[in-house]
């Protein structure tokens, strides 16, 4: 066995187990902000396996936008939001688990019944096009994939203003939450009057 | 254009010579070139430090470091060791791995970056294909270790000041690529290596910076405001938030932190100068000279020479990128919040859009200077 394929063979087992436990971190641990940054990991890992794939621009893109965006900005949503209260425990918490367990088990064995019956089409490792990539990935944006990406440009649009809405106060006159009016003038103002009338 | 000291292969041939087959020569010759580079990188933070004191000295018409050495050369090693030798405190309410996890995740990506630096032909360590874009998303990695040590240090300013540079960074990523993505466009390439060939053509007339004047200042501001150098340094703004989230950190692992900045700051001093300054590229084209002297341009000390030219140029240009950081960093004062932001999402924002769409209605006008 050459040295190429031994350590291929270790970052494989690496990466996969960091994906597997990281992602079993991720949904059991009790503590929501371990929770994100595990995530990060993982998301991280999945882009060692692209490397692995000889698939660069993917793997950097990958670390770009789930780990430099999405990851953030959830490590950041909870850390605006993070108060330390104990969380109410729920009544029915193990048929809640059960149920969930199922569904996951049920997906899983879907998952692999379809890894086991559909025949792969391999490619043959000699024609790995590499560093060419980026080229036929941008070839394949401009002439088959033309219309997903042209749709996905729209949805980031939609979001993009319905952000815009949500941040701009004047746009709207009520408090979505509480149905006072909006006060215009001062964003940094409590919504509610912070001293309350002592009679 | 391949020309210029192939290392790799005379260092491969040299074991090849002692019997050892190729694996084996290739398997010695990979750490070399990362220790290398990791060495220089510290060597250069050093200087990079010894400036600071002497140039801020300078600014506020003091002397600064004299004693260490001549004109205190050695005062960042006197630094450094005392970083080294102090108590390792981890306070008692932090979140332990965290808190060691911070430092670490800020400083292995700026490293990791240094991979796609090239100081000549042959000389960096990777020419990946797909470089400059790697440096990118390496750098959006950066603010997850900050997010994390502000958060573990259990301290309102760390916290604070770790959301900060969060949405700092996240702010000037966007024009920061935009601005590359013009050269990018104009050079046809991800690569560093083809970037600076592509500005080779006619010395100091063919650099970036001429083609791309709106897309350097851009690029250098927001290369700033990535390193949180002053008038940009609001994460650590000591009036306001006594350090941010360097605040609860001491000894080793605030050294994490002081040797990542500099490290970033040499980096975006150094990718400024590939992007926009011609790189290893000398003013007057060394093919130039060499004809004008009736040199062969394929001798052995026409190439060594040429290697050395490289290396001097590309820590010259940075160098000169570092002082003006300096100078900035110790003449302007900081900026608030809002004016960040403002000036991050009204103004470069649109302004590095603009300059893309200029670029390539440039590109489709005149092929010949925006490459075809």
């Amino acid at each position: 066995m050459s040295i190429a394929i031994t350590t291929q063979i270790i970052c494989f087992t690496v990466l996969t187990l960091v994906i597997l436990v990281g992602a079993l971190g991720v949904v059991l641990l009790e503590s929501i902000v371990y929770s994100a940054f595990l995530l990060g990991g993982v998301f991280m890992s999945v882009a060692g396996l692209y490397l692995l794939l000889n698939a660069s621009f993917v793997a950097a893109a990958q670390v770009l936008v789930y780990v430099g965006a999405v990851n953030v900005l959830i490590i950041f949503a909870i850390m605006l939001v993070n108060k330390k209260e104990d969380l109410k425990p729920i009544n029915d918490i193990n048929s809640r688990r059960i149920i969930s367990t199922t569904i996951c088990l049920t997906l899983l064995s879907l998952l692999i019944r379809v890894d086991l019956t559909n025949t792969w089409s391999l490619a043959n490792p000699k024609n790995s096009i590499g560093e060419e990539s980026t080229i036929r990935i941008g070839e394949h944006l401009f002439s088959d994939y033309l219309l997903p990406f042209e749709l996905a440009s729209v949805l980031l649009l939609m979001a993009m203003i319905g952000a815009i809405v949500l941040a701009r106060r004047d746009v709207m006159t009520k408090d979505i939450s509480t149905g006072l009016p909006v006060d215009q003038e001062l964003i940094e103002k409590s919504s509610e009057p912070l001293l309350t009338n002592k009679n | 254009m391949e020309y210029g000291l192939d290392l790799e292969y005379s260092f491969n041939e040299f074991i090849k010579g002692f019997g050892l087959s190729s694996e084996i020569a290739h398997i010695i010759w990979l750490p070399l070139p990362m220790l290398l580079v990791l060495v220089a990188a510290v060597v250069g933070v050093l200087v990079t430090v010894w400036l600071e004191r002497k140039i801020s000295a300078a600014a506020q018409q003091r002397i600064g470091p004299e004693y260490a050495g001549a004109l205190g050369v050695l005062q960042p090693i006197a630094d450094g060791l005392k970083l080294l030798v102090k108590e390792d405190i981890i306070p008692a309410k932090a979140d332990g791995i965290l808190f060691t996890a911070g430092p670490i995740l800020v400083l292995v990506p700026v490293i990791l970056s240094w991979l796609i630096v090239p100081f000549g032909q042959n000389l960096l360590i990777s020419n990946v294909g797909i470089g400059i874009f790697l440096w990118i998303a390496l750098s959006s990695i950066q603010p997850i270790g900050l997010l994390m040590s502000g958060y573990a240090s259990n301290n309102k300013y760390s916290l604070l000041g770790g959301l900060r540079a969060a949405a700092q960074s996240i702010s000037y990523e966007i024009p920061l690529a935009l601005s590359v993505l013009a050269i990018v466009l104009m050079t046809n390439s991800l690569s560093t290596v083809d970037i600076v060939n592509q500005q080779s053509g006619a010395g100091i007339l063919s650099w970036n910076i001429w083609r791309q004047p709106v897309g350097f200042i851009v690029f250098w501001i927001c290369a700033l405001a990535e390193c949180e150098r002053l008038p940009f340094d609001l994460p650590e703004a000591e009036e306001e938030l006594v350090a941010g989230y360097q605040t609860e950190y001491a000894g080793m692992k605030f050294a994490l932190f002081y040797l990542g900045s500099y490290i970033n700051l040499i980096l975006s001093a150094l990718l400024v100068s590939i992007l926009y300054l011609g790189g290893w590229g000398f003013p007057v084209p060394i093919d130039l000279i060499a004809k004008f002297l009736n040199l062969p341009i394929n001798a052995p000390f026409i190439q060594v020479f040429t290697a050395s030219i490289g290396i001097v140029m590309t820590v010259l240009k940075a160098y000169l990128l570092v002082f003006i950081a300096i100078l900035l960093r110790w003449t302007t004062p900081r900026v608030r919040i809002d004016q960040l932001l403002d000036l991050g999402w009204k103004f470069l924002l649109p302004i590095s859009l603009a300059n893309l769409l200029i670029t390539a209605g440039l590109k489709l006008a005149f092929p010949q200077f925006f490459g075809g």
